[in-house]
């Protein structure tokens, strides 16, 4: 059996999007910009993904700009925002935990002469909203924090934050990194003005993405060409990816309900078993009611996360950590590094993510091979101190 | 017709094999020149010329550069017997030569094989040295101490050259007999092969790794390394083995601080075993004294005792920057740095002891079951072929 639990990182493609890839190198390749008949039915494949996605967002059409993913999105938001708006005040605010392209776009405006807020987070992930409170003043320009967080799945209540961000400074503007919850919730974008997205983490594939930005927003752009997506994002469409996109959320609208009871079931059993049947094990995050049940972050102490990877690997089964482990330095991820917590549970983080795809009888096999490699690895490392 | 003249020195003074060490140096520039279809290989008065049109001289040479056993090569026009020819190919050889080095003198030497042409050595030497002296005006003649020697030959046809170039060095690979080389993914081991390859032994390879304690970039890593040695050898034999088996069971059972030697120990006896199996008649490593605590030399004589085929250690006196020297020099440095790991941390004790002996480090060995791990560690082996083309991938 071959248990693939690294949904965070990326998704299988689904059978209706392979069909619809195939339909579209088959019988489309005109260029959507092209005024004749063969360009026109490209276009209006853009078109039909645009008003799904605009559909499931509850946005207008116009309002979601395509890119070429996840990374491209926060980019253009945060950036083209901030450049575009420097006029109205200097000073920005995201967190420590964020995806590394929100990140580095604000280590970027930090030297562009940004003043740059990087929210702290508790132990358990999560951001203070008082500090967030404090910390907005009338210079503030945009707000950037994730919907789910990528490695430990900490829900962010987006639209509390908006309200509380438009409450204490209606003119800032607040972007949200939705790339790990779009797809997996309905979506409410009230007091939300840009909100990314991405298409191969909901079984679309890899290299395309796209951006809601609420219509009175200006942003700049950061390619710069042609009339495509209202000259934010100039550049020849990417057809097979967008068309993908829109087929996977078309898919995904239907079902979204289901996947994420089941997914949630699946996540409850895999934390029973680690709490019954594995010793000096934590789950990283805020609890079961405040994280995405797709993603599970397990610190166990006594194991080299990368180690636990490979060994899980020999298994058939896929998970990703979050620290990479070499002998001569030791590195963990920013988000793990952030939660302040014992080195020995950061050697050791783990993450499993789930997928619509994912069974019950895939996770009891997981399990099995988690327990079987823990127990062997354990008595290694134990050993060796 | 370009023409590269290669000298090979050092076979000449192996007499009577020397038939037999030419027809391997040429059967190895032949493989390692398999890409160039067009291309004339043959021996001739004690050198090999390489004759072509079609290929440019570096792309033949960045081939030739990596053959074992040439002493040096000088790129060579090939013309009619004709002054005239000469003066012309002479002239665009120094022009040449001229941009790779700041030359200020030169004589012209020839050798007239062929006494059908009439023009006699020492007039030749006037002709074309009198051309090139009138073509460039900073370059002088001096008959005593030329910082350039530009050579004529007549025979049937001619062959003028400048500016020669010293080759690789060492012996024709495949004359040295077979070894087999303990190869990790650091930066000794690929250097200490590469050296042995350089006398003429064909060179195996054998790789340890303790999946999942160490990844399969690991591994990866150390094909690559043999890639970058085949470069110079042709197609080597990599064998992958994992030891983890054999470390778990030294970490259950003996003494911490004798871990690094059984462990060496082991991977000793599994490679002698390999290398009878494969034909190999000694073994190689890249150890070198007191680079690590496990180097000392009773750690090395302690390794020693465990296996009965020579150990060769070709680096066994080199200065670590000296390595590094080489490592750049063939290639395998870069590749040599990159961070995957061969040995996990849980397998490096913190104290290992330096001066570690033999009876002490047998007596705690003997516990283990020898026969059963080494056996059982072999079953796990996995064998590549690995030439320049091999795509490395897992």
């Amino acid at each position: 059996m071959e248990v693939y639990l690294d949904n965070s990182a990326t998704t299988k493609v689904s059978e209706i999007v392979k069909n619809e890839i195939n339909d579209i190198l088959n019988n489309y390749y005109g260029n959507p910009s092209s005024i004749h008949d063969i360009g026109m039915k490209s276009e209006k494949k853009i078109r039909k993904a645009r008003k799904t996605i605009a559909k499931y967002l509850g946005c207008k059409n116009e309002e979601i700009i395509f890119t070429s993913g996840g990374t491209e999105s926060n980019n253009l938001a945060i950036i083209g925002y901030a450049i575009r708006n420097r006029k109205k005040g200097n000073h920005i605010i995201t967190s420590k935990i964020e995806h590394k392209s929100v990140i580095n776009s604000f280590e970027y405006l930090k030297t562009q002469g940004f003043d740059v807020t990087f929210l702290n987070v508790n132990q358990k992930g999560m951001i203070d909203l008082n500090e967030l409170e404090n910390k907005i003043n009338e210079n503030t320009i945009l707000i950037s924090l994730m919907h789910v967080n990528n490695e430990i799945g900490n829900i962010n209540k987006i639209n509390e934050i908006g309200d509380l961000i438009k409450k204490n400074n209606s003119n800032a503007v607040f972007h949200v990194d939705g790339v790990q919850a779009f797809g997996k919730y309905k979506i409410n974008l009230r007091n939300i003005d840009m909100y990314s997205f991405s298409g191969h983490k909901i079984h679309s594939v890899k290299g395309v993405g796209g951006l809601y930005k609420k219509k009175s927003i200006l942003i700049d752009s950061i390619h710069k060409g042609g009339q495509q997506e209202s000259e934010i994002r100039p550049g020849t469409e990417n057809l097979i990816g967008i068309s993908a996109m829109g087929k996977a959320v078309e898919e995904i609208i239907e079902e979204y309900e289901n996947n994420y009871k089941k997914v949630l079931e699946l996540k409850e059993s895999f934390t029973k078993y680690l709490n019954d049947n594995i010793e000096d094990c934590v789950i990283n995050g805020a609890g079961v009611e405040e994280t995405s049940p797709y993603v599970l972050s397990i610190a166990l102490k006594n194991i080299y996360a990368e180690v636990l990877l490979h060994s899980l690997e020999s298994k058939k089964v896929y998970i990703s950590t979050g620290s990479a482990c070499n002998s001569k330095s030791k590195k963990y991820s920013h988000v793990i590094e952030a939660l302040n917590i014992d080195e020995e549970l950061m050697k050791g983080t783990i993450r499993v993510s789930f997928s619509k795809y994912s069974t019950m009888s895939e996770i009891e096999y997981a399990l099995k091979a988690l327990k079987d490699s823990i127990d062997e690895l354990r008595k290694i490392i134990i050993r060796s101190k | 017709m370009k023409t590269l003249i290669i000298k090979y020195g050092e076979l000449a003074l192996k007499k009577s094999n020397r038939g037999y060490f030419e027809k391997v140096l040429i059967n190895n520039l032949k493989l390692n020149l398999t890409s160039f279809n067009e291309v004339d290989i043959r021996r001739e008065h004690g050198r090999i010329f390489i004759e072509f049109d079609k290929y440019e001289f570096e792309e033949i040479i960045e081939k030739v550069n990596k053959v074992y056993g040439i002493v040096g090569f000088a790129k060579s026009i090939k013309i009619e017997n004709s002054i005239d020819e000469m003066n012309e190919a002479a002239k665009n050889l120094v022009e040449e030569a001229l941009t790779r080095k700041n030359y200020k003198t030169f004589k012209v030497v020839v050798n007239r094989a062929n006494k059908a042409f009439k023009v006699k050595s020492p007039e030749i030497a006037r002709l074309v040295g009198g051309y090139i002296y009138n073509a460039f005006e900073d370059l002088d003649v001096d008959v005593h101490n030329p910082d350039l020697i530009v050579k004529v030959e007549v025979r049937k046809q001619s062959y003028v050259y400048a500016d020669e170039v010293k080759g690789l060095g060492g012996l024709p690979y495949g004359t040295g007999g077979k070894s087999m080389l303990l190869l990790s993914g650091g930066i000794d081991s690929p250097v200490a092969g590469w050296m042995m390859a350089k006398r003429g032994v064909v060179v195996e390879a054998v790789h340890y790794h303790t999946y999942p304690f160490t990844s399969k970039q690991s591994t990866e890593k150390v094909l690559k390394l043999a890639q970058i040695i085949s470069n110079y050898t042709g197609e080597i034999k990599v064998h992958s083995i994992n030891i983890l088996e054999i470390y778990k069971t030294i970490q259950e059972k003996c003494p911490k601080k004798h871990f690094t030697i059984i462990g060496r120990r082991f991977m000793t006896m599994i490679a002698e075993k390999l290398a009878k199996q494969n034909g190999c008649i000694s073994l190689i490593t890249g150890e070198n004294i007191a680079q690590v605590a496990s180097q000392t030399m009773e750690g090395l004589n302690i390794t020693n005792s465990s296996v009965s085929l020579p150990i060769f250690r070709p680096l066994i006196a080199f200065d670590k920057l000296d390595i590094i020297e080489i490592a750049n020099k063939i290639d395998t440095y870069e590749t040599s740095i990159l961070p995957f790991e061969d040995c996990c941390t849980v397998f490096l004790p913190s104290r290992v002891e330096v001066r570690p002996n033999l009876d002490d480090v047998v007596k705690y060995e003997d516990v283990l079951d020898r026969e059963k791990l080494i056996n059982d560690a072999l079953s796990t082996i996995k064998t590549y072929q690995i030439t320049p083309e091999t795509e490395i991938e897992f």
